[in-house]
This record gives C-alpha cells, sequence and structure tokens, in this order.
C-alpha cells in the first residue's frame, strides 16, 4: 500500500488547453512506485499531453503535478537523471547512428548500463551502425526505449511503447518493461491496445476526453464476471431463453448469429442455455465462458471502441 | 552467422542490472560529451564541409591565383585571406549550426536531448564549443592554402582572435534565432540565402569599395563586412584592435544573442 502523496507520480486536477481544445480536462491518479502503471486509451484521450506535462515538456493550465515527490518544471535539474524517458517517435538526428546516440546519452550517466549489451538485448546489435533514419519504425522504437533505460533511472515514461512493432519486438520490449518493473524501478506507460495494458500494468487509468473514466487492476476493472459467447443460426428467441435464466441476466444477439449471455456464469446456467438450445434443436458452436476484457469495460464507459 | 532471427532463449540473454543507479556526471564532462558528438557530426556531413571548407578554399584558390578579380593594389591573398576567413566563420557558426539545429528542433531532437540530464544552457555551450573547433579547423585549411599562395599576414593575434570570437557570437546569435523561431525549411532557405548575399556585398572577395559611397557605408555595417574589414586592417596593414569594425561587431552579438535568448522555442 502507497499513502497519499507517495507514488512515483502524483496528478491532481490536471487541465490543459490548446485554444480552445482541451486536451486534458481535471485528471487526477496516482502512479505507485515500482509498480507499472498504463494510461490506456484511444487516440486523442491525452494520454501524451499528460505523460509530457510529468515530464516537464509542458505546463498545465491548472492542477498539481508530482513526480517522484518534485515538480517537473522547477525541479528538472534534480528530476533528469532519475527519470527516463520515451517519446512516441523521433528524437534523434537522421545520420547518427543508433549505437552512437545510445552512448552520448549514457555518457551523461554516472553508471549507466553497457550500450552493446542493452542494444543486443533489444535485437539492435547488428544495427547499430545503421543511421537512425535507415533503421526501421520498430527499430527506431526500440532504440528509443534503450535510450530511456540507458541511464538506470527510477522511472521511465513510455509513451505508446509497442506501437509499430512486430509480434518478436513487441515481446522483446514487453520482457524488458517486466524486468525494470522487477528491478524496482516505477514505469508509466500509454497505450491504446487493451492486451498491453493487461499484460503488463499493474494498475490502469482509462482516460477518455482527457478524463479519467475509470481505475484498478486489469482484474478490478475487468471483475469477475464472466460471459457466455456462442453462434447459432441467427434469429433465436433470447426473450424466451432470457425467462429461463436468473434475474438480471442479458442476452443479445450482435452481428447476427453472434450471442452473448451476460450473467452469473455458473454450471447450472451453462446447463440451462444449452438444454434451452436442445429443446429448440439449436446446435451451437464456438460456445465459449469468457471473462471480461478492458475492450468490454472501455465499450461499456464510453459506448465506443478503443481502436476507433 | 544465423539468419534466423529466433528468440533469444532466457539463459542465453545478457544480463543487464536494471536496477535504479540513477545519478548525472558533472556539467563539463555532458558539454564536452555533446561537443565531440556535435563536431563528429559536422566533419561528417558532406553538405556541411562543402559550405565550411570546399567553397572557402576553392574561392581562395580562384581568386588567388588568377586575376578573374579586380581586387586592387597589394597582393591578392593578403586581400581575400582575411575575407576567407570571415567567410569560414559565418559558414559554421551562422549557416551550419541555424540548419543543423533547425532541423534538431524540428526532427525533435533538442526536446530528447532535454529529457536528459544535459541542461540547455549545457547543450548551448556544447554547440558553441563545437562551432569554435570547427571554426579551428577551418582556420588552419585556409591559413595553410593561403600561405601556398604567398600569404604574408602581419599584425596582433590577440586582436584577431578576438575579432574572430565577436564574428562568431554575432553569428552565433543570429543563426540560432533563426533555428529556433522558423520551420525548419524556412531556416534552410534563408540561411542559405543569407550566406550567398553575404558573400557578395560583405566585402569577402569582392571589395567594398566598388561600391557606390551611400551603399557602401551601409554595406560596411554588416557583421561579415566588420569581420572581414577588422581581419584586414590587422592582418594586412598590421592594425590593432580597429575601433569601429569591433564597435559593429558587438552590436550585432548583443543584438542576436539577446534576441535568440528571448525567442527560441525549443519546438
Amino acid at each position: 500500500m502507497t499513502t497519499p502523496g507517495d507514488g512515483a507520480v502524483e496528478l491532481d486536477g490536471l487541465v490543459k488547453r490548446y485554444g480552445t481544445a482541451t486536451a486534458v480536462d481535471g485528471l487526477s491518479f496516482s502512479a505507485a512506485r515500482g509498480a507499472v502503471t498504463a494510461l490506456l486509451g484511444p487516440n486523442g484521450a491525452g494520454k501524451t499531453t499528460t505523460i509530457e506535462i510529468c515530464e516537464g515538456f509542458r505546463r498545465a493550465d491548472a492542477g498539481t503535478v508530482r513526480v517522484l515527490g518534485l515538480d517537473p518544471v522547477a525541479d528538472a535539474r534534480a528530476l533528469k537523471p532519475r527519470v527516463g524517458v520515451m517519446p512516441q517517435s523521433g528524437g534523434v538526428p537522421g545520420t547518427t547512428k543508433a549505437a552512437e546516440f545510445l552512448r552520448l546519452v549514457a555518457s551523461f550517466h554516472a553508471t549507466p548500463l553497457d550500450p552493446a549489451a542493452l542494444l543486443a538485448r533489444l535485437g539492435l546489435t547488428e544495427h547499430a551502425r545503421t543511421p537512425f533514419r535507415r533503421m526501421s519504425g520498430g527499430q527506431q522504437q526500440r532504440l528509443s526505449l534503450a535510450v530511456a533505460v540507458v541511464g538506470r533511472p527510477e522511472l521511465v515514461f513510455l509513451d505508446e511503447p509497442s506501437t509499430g512493432l512486430d509480434p518478436q519486438a513487441r515481446h522483446a520490449t514487453w520482457e524488458l518493461i517486466e524486468e525494470l518493473r522487477a528491478a524496482g524501478v516505477s514505469v508509466v506507460l500509454t497505450t491504446h491496445n487493451m492486451e498491453e495494458a493487461e499484460r503488463l500494468a499493474d494498475q490502469v487509468v482509462i482516460v477518455d476526453h482527457g478524463k479519467v473514466v475509470a481505475e484498478g487492476s486489469p482484474q478490478e476493472l475487468t471483475g469477475a464476471e464472466r460471459q457466455l459467447r456462442f453462434r447459432a443460426r441467427p434469429g433465436l428467441g433470447l426473450e424466451e431463453l432470457l425467462s429461463a435464466l436468473p434475474a438480471g441476466s442479458a442476452a443479445k444477439e450482435s452481428p447476427a448469429g453472434h450471442y452473448l449471455i451476460e450473467a452469473d456464469v455458473s454450471p447450472e446456467l451453462l446447463a440451462t442455455v444449452t438444454a434451452w438450445c436442445a429443446s429448440h434443436g439449436v446446435m451451437t458452436e464456438d460456445l465459449r465462458i469468457e471473462r471480461r476484457t478492458l475492450e468490454d469495460v472501455f465499450l461499456e464507459l464510453t459506448g465506443r471502441e478503443l481502436r476507433s | 552467422m544465423t539468419t534466423t532471427p529466433a528468440a533469444t532463449p532466457a539463459a542465453a540473454r545478457p544480463a543487464l542490472d536494471l536496477s535504479p543507479a540513477p545519478g548525472a556526471v558533472p556539467l563539463p564532462r555532458m558539454i564536452l560529451s555533446q561537443a565531440g558528438y556535435e563536431f563528429r557530426a559536422v566533419v561528417r556531413n558532406g553538405e556541411q564541409l562543402l559550405l565550411t571548407l570546399i567553397i572557402p578554399v576553392v574561392l581562395l584558390t580562384l581568386f588567388g591565383a588568377t586575376s578573374l578579380l579586380d581586387l586592387g593594389s597589394g597582393r591578392r591573398v593578403d586581400f581575400l585571406a582575411p575575407g576567407i576567413l570571415a567567410l569560414a566563420v559565418m559558414s559554421t557558426a551562422f549557416t551550419g549550426q541555424a540548419i543543423g539545429t533547425g532541423f534538431e528542433r524540428r526532427y525533435g531532437v533538442l526536446k530528447r536531448l532535454g529529457a536528459t540530464p544535459l541542461p540547455r544552457g549545457g547543450l548551448i555551450a556544447a554547440k558553441t564549443l563545437s562551432v569554435v573547433a570547427v571554426e579551428i579547423l577551418q582556420a588552419a585549411v585556409v591559413c595553410a592554402v593561403a600561405l601556398a599562395l604567398g600569404w604574408h599576414p602581419h599584425g596582433d593575434p590577440v586582436s584577431v582572435i578576438v575579432l574572430l570570437l565577436l564574428g562568431t557570437a554575432a553569428f552565433s546569435g543570429f543563426g540560432l534565432l533563426m533555428a529556433g523561431t522558423l520551420r525548419a525549411e524556412a531556416t534552410l532557405a534563408t540561411a542559405n540565402l543569407v550566406y550567398i548575399l553575404l558573400l557578395a556585398v560583405g566585402g569577402v572577395v569582392f571589395p567594398l569599395d566598388k561600391f557606390p559611397g551611400a551603399v557602401r557605408d551601409v554595406l560596411e555595417l554588416l557583421p561579415i563586412s566588420a569581420l572581414a574589414d577588422g581581419l584586414r586592417q590587422v592582418l594586412q596593414h598590421g592594425a590593432a584592435f580597429p575601433g569601429k569594425p569591433l564597435l559593429v561587431l558587438a552590436v550585432w552579438a548583443a543584438a542576436g544573442l539577446a534576441l535568440a535568448a528571448r525567442f527560441f522555442r525549443w519546438e
């Protein structure tokens, strides 16, 4: 448990406007030390603006920001060596070679990681002498992650760390993030990938339109509730099925032929549904019981798809 | 060499101690490190070398060894060498620095470096050190070529150094002002245009006394003219601390640095 004010990042009532547009609209959360906190939300939700305020690149119009207990702008000199930053893209001159830039940033730090070992770890050894502009998007992303962690920071901000990565590179990135956490580093990342949030995060902060719409561990957010899905011929009489199920259950067909039963899924419930299908001569396919996903939670809270 | 990029098994992975151990090296070490990086980037960049070394050497050799241009009385190379030194300072401190920094800003490099322990003042100090190092390299090459062409410099070396440093400050101020306020493409175009214009009307290779009197009075107030004229007064005519050129350069330096400090935007 962390006490209030003791988190790696503490935001309270953060507001940021660009002209008439409000990018961040009274956002508050606390990211615990030594944990992975994911800001999850669609593009344009205000995630990057929020993280850039934490990094000291932007000033909030209202609200308070504490990073490792300090002010990101006023205490910048003290904070920079302790905080690693991975921006969403770019930041390296096109003609600079991967290893050259990583060594430069390492040289600013007192006890950095070995740049060559870090490149090897992220699968970039073969590209150590490749100019930045000739690297693929995924290679650039991994170099950027390396630059963020080379100084052995206490806290890292990762803005969309796995966007544009192929599955193998994503796996390497996720493993490194898990090891950072195991080593006691606090991680704050943004993502619109719910799988990434579910796999990595101790705490998920769901952001939409510049506001926190929900927060908690992935388990807390998706809840203990299960749901039942199956496919069958379209147009089943769901009203009749529902009358056989416990009160509070819900059933819907969307799209045609795809059925979802939201209920307290128990062995009895499963038996009831299959018995009802049998009595109506309905053959089910792909019958499965699953937990809600963060995607479902987001849809429920905002009425929109996360990836839209 | 393996061709299959198979995932590295956990046991074969190099061990990395990721546990936090933050800390910055002392500021002078950061500045030296960044300056070395910037210097290598300039020296490796073909377009920059064209601007900083090849054009000055070609102009010096072309007009020094031939009589294509009427340079007035006196030895041709004695007139040309100080002008070419002034051009070299402008090409590095102004044109090269404006374009390089403009694109660094555009591509988020300044922002990225802003997230490291290197403070902004340290970055500017590193850029200045790198500019001075490139200028020393340029001066060595230009002087060697000029001496080979029979140049006989004289005068006070301290005056020469003060003129070169004030010129560097003036051109750096305006180079950074441009890089920190205009779009990168606009900086690229404008910095090159200014370079060519000042090369043409700044008394670098074309003597200012070929211009009508009133025009000349104005042109003499340009930083490039002040630097070229000041260097000529010392190296060609043996003067020490030429007053008017030093004053003109000091005003440009103060104005440029003040404007850059006030208006430079980091992203």
